[in-house]
């Protein structure tokens, strides 16, 4: 061991009781920022999963259509009022091009075509108005997890075979091998075999999504081989604003994410993040001012000490070492204890907040990057905390120290 | 090195002067030199000036005028760490307090000057403070807090660590002033047989004539002025 590191350990050694609470302080503050992240990180990984399980990350579809002035501008005799236009469901230009840019823009995990638009869906004299969403389902389940959230039934749409949500399929008394009739504006109508049943935790969606082949979505929304949608799923959901203006860039289309659909739960989830980074901010400010404390009294205590080292030849750095490595040690050693307290908090959080299933309310994020940034962070803070004191250390005269025993 | 003369220690015209705004001046030009090997004692009355001046020999505060040689060099060319460092090497001090550390062992505080130049421990120091421990008599305490021994003891482990290095000079500020007779004895005859057998120079600031009389030279200052200089027994 080094000379430097000998006198630290000894040095924390003998001030046993300074040495426990301080100790004490940093584990406490280490083990409130692992607990806290871990649920803050859990909480809202679970509502976007949430959130997002049901959703694409980012939407694209055409420019909306704009009504045109008919009479040319300068001709202001006239008094005009310009309505707005009327929404229909827009194709995608030449979609197979566009979505072959949509894939390579960096970051796009996946992309799923759709053809959707509204229509009624009729079993004897009951109809329903109804989403129908004319899907590839290989590629839409990368987007959306049908298939896992099956409740029967198979998610093929070869043939006539559509799948549709629990609760419409309530609505209309519908099981798996039931036929329905799909009607849309302008009378463009077929019977349909259902092939099954999906629940995707969001009523709305239960109640009035229908997923259908592309080829008969085309079809009986009249949309030929034209498309009105690309879906896309990303692998870094907070970059989804860049990608998406990555996308509008390449394609010239309109790119909505999720941060624009669900701008109040963006909002919540910054906030939240944004109060959780703050009470960290002061646990680590008030670990630091622990350590900073306990060092600065700790010169004092020892300045006859450190008078007889310097005196004997210690150097302004070695000195300096001492008290920076006892900082460091402090901070190491904490954040060790602070982890344990922290991943024990957490377990006992997950074991006591249960849903009425007996499963955890939500998942509390417990991953070992968690552990080192909080345990870095504690020990840089050490490091720092003891300069203050290292360097008053360093300053001591040791003939004063001597003179006066 | 030495120097042609024999000088170990030398000072030409050494002044100290303390205070910024009200100066007052404690030494007002000291020259004197010490011979390697020899034993001198620095006696005169309290507030004097001979701690201010064994503080300047040992390197512990500059002087406000005046050169101070030690070993062949001059000490003013030197910078803080400089002088930290030439102080580790070449000079030795037993302070009237003792001064140990006290959580660290006999044998800790006697590697302690040996650790601070090398920054690890290696055997040959534990060899060489285990032997001055039992050169000091102290072979059943290598192992014994430095708070746990005697005031005497711990003098002794104070003169076995100042010899630690082997330094060319040993500066002792009253070794001997807080102790009973017995051990001022004791401590002060291991100084004496130190100087004969390491052939270091040694400057011993006492108020005990006795034991100034046992010098090879004594140095009165009066003043912040050397008065007169016996050569001892």
């Amino acid at each position: 061991m080094r000379f430097e590191l000998i006198l630290a350990v000894r040095f924390l050694r003998e001030g046993r009781f300074q040495t426990l609470l301080t100790l004490a302080g940093v584990a406490v503050g280490v083990g409130v920022i692992v607990f806290l992240s871990a649920l803050i990180s859990g909480l809202q990984t679970s509502l976007v999963a949430n959130t997002l399980g049901s959703q694409p990350h980012v939407v694209i579809r055409p420019q909306d259509a704009v009504a045109r002035r008919m009479l040319e501008e300068g001709t202001d005799k006239v008094a005009a009022r310009v309505e707005g236009a009327a929404q229909r469901p827009q194709k995608i230009p030449d979609w197979p091009a566009n979505l072959g840019r949509v894939e390579r823009v960096p970051g796009v995990v996946a992309t799923s075509p759709i053809a959707a638009g509204a229509a009624f869906a009729v079993k004897g004299d009951v109809s329903k108005a109804v989403a129908l969403r004319g899907v590839d389902p290989a590629r839409f389940d990368r987007i959306v997890d049908v298939t896992g959230r099956l409740k029967s039934g198979a998610f093929r749409l070869e043939g006539n075979d559509v799948v549709l949500g629990i609760g419409l399929a309530a609505d209309l008394g519908l099981s798996v091998g039931d036929k329905l009739r799909l009607v849309t504006e302008g009378g463009r109508s077929d019977v349909f075999t259902v092939g099954g049943l999906f629940d995707l935790g969001a009523k709305d969606l239960n109640e009035r999504w229908v997923l259908s082949s592309l080829r008969n979505a085309q079809t009986l929304l009249n949309l030929e081989d034209g498309i009105t949608s690309i879906e896309v799923r990303v692998d870094a959901i907070f970059e989804a604003d860049r990608m998406a203006d990555e996308i509008s860039d390449r394609t010239g289309l309109v790119a909505e994410t999720w941060m624009q659909i669900n701008r109040q739960l963006l909002v919540g989830l910054k906030s939240q993040s944004a109060s959780s980074w703050m009470i960290q901010f002061f646990v680590v400010l008030a670990v630091a001012l622990g350590i900073a404390s306990m060092l600065v009294v700790s010169v004092v205590q020892k300045s006859r000490e450190i008078g007889i080292l310097k005196a004997i030849g210690t150097s302004t750095g070695q000195t300096m070492g001492v008290f920076l490595l006892q900082g460091t040690i402090l901070g190491l050693a904490g954040s060790a204890l602070g982890c344990g307290l922290g991943a024990l908090l957490a377990l006992l959080f997950r074991s006591m907040a249960l849903a009425p299933d007996g499963s955890p309310v939500f998942p509390v994020d417990l991953t070992w990057t968690r552990f080192v940034a909080a345990s870095a962070v504690a020990t840089v803070v050490g490091v720092v905390a003891a300069v203050a004191p290292a360097r008053r250390a360093a300053r001591l005269d040791p003939a004063e120290v001597i003179r006066y025993g | 090195m030495a120097e042609e003369d024999g000088a170990i220690l030398r000072l030409e015209g050494v002044r100290k002067s303390y205070g910024s705004r009200v100066v007052t001046e404690v030494l007002h030009g000291i020259d004197m030199s010490v011979n390697a090997g020899e034993f001198v004692a620095l006696v005169g009355p309290s507030g004097s000036g001979k701690s201010t001046l064994l503080n300047l020999m040992g390197l512990l505060d500059r002087p406000s005028g005046g050169r101070i040689f030690l070993d062949g060099t001059d000490t003013s060319t030197l910078d803080d760490a400089g002088q930290t460092r030439f102080r580790g090497h070449k000079i030795g001090f037993v302070f009237q307090f003792h001064h140990l550390l006290p959580a660290f062992t006999s044998l800790e505080n006697v590697m302690m000057p040996l650790l601070v130049q090398r920054g690890r421990p290696d055997d040959e120091m534990r060899q060489r403070a285990r032997m001055l421990l039992v050169r000091v008599g102290l072979e059943d305490k290598i192992f014994a807090r430095a708070s746990d021994l005697s005031g005497g003891q711990q003098q002794r482990v104070a003169v076995a660590r100042a010899l630690a290095m082997q330094p060319p000079l040993v500066l002792a500020d009253e070794p001997t002033g807080n102790l009973d007779s017995n051990s001022a004895d004791q401590v002060f005859d291991l100084l004496r047989e130190f100087n004969r057998e390491y052939r270091g120079a040694f400057v011993i600031v006492t108020h005990d004539h006795r034991m100034a009389s046992r010098c090879d030279r004594i140095v009165e200052i009066v003043d912040g002025l050397i008065r007169k200089v016996d050569t001892g027994s």
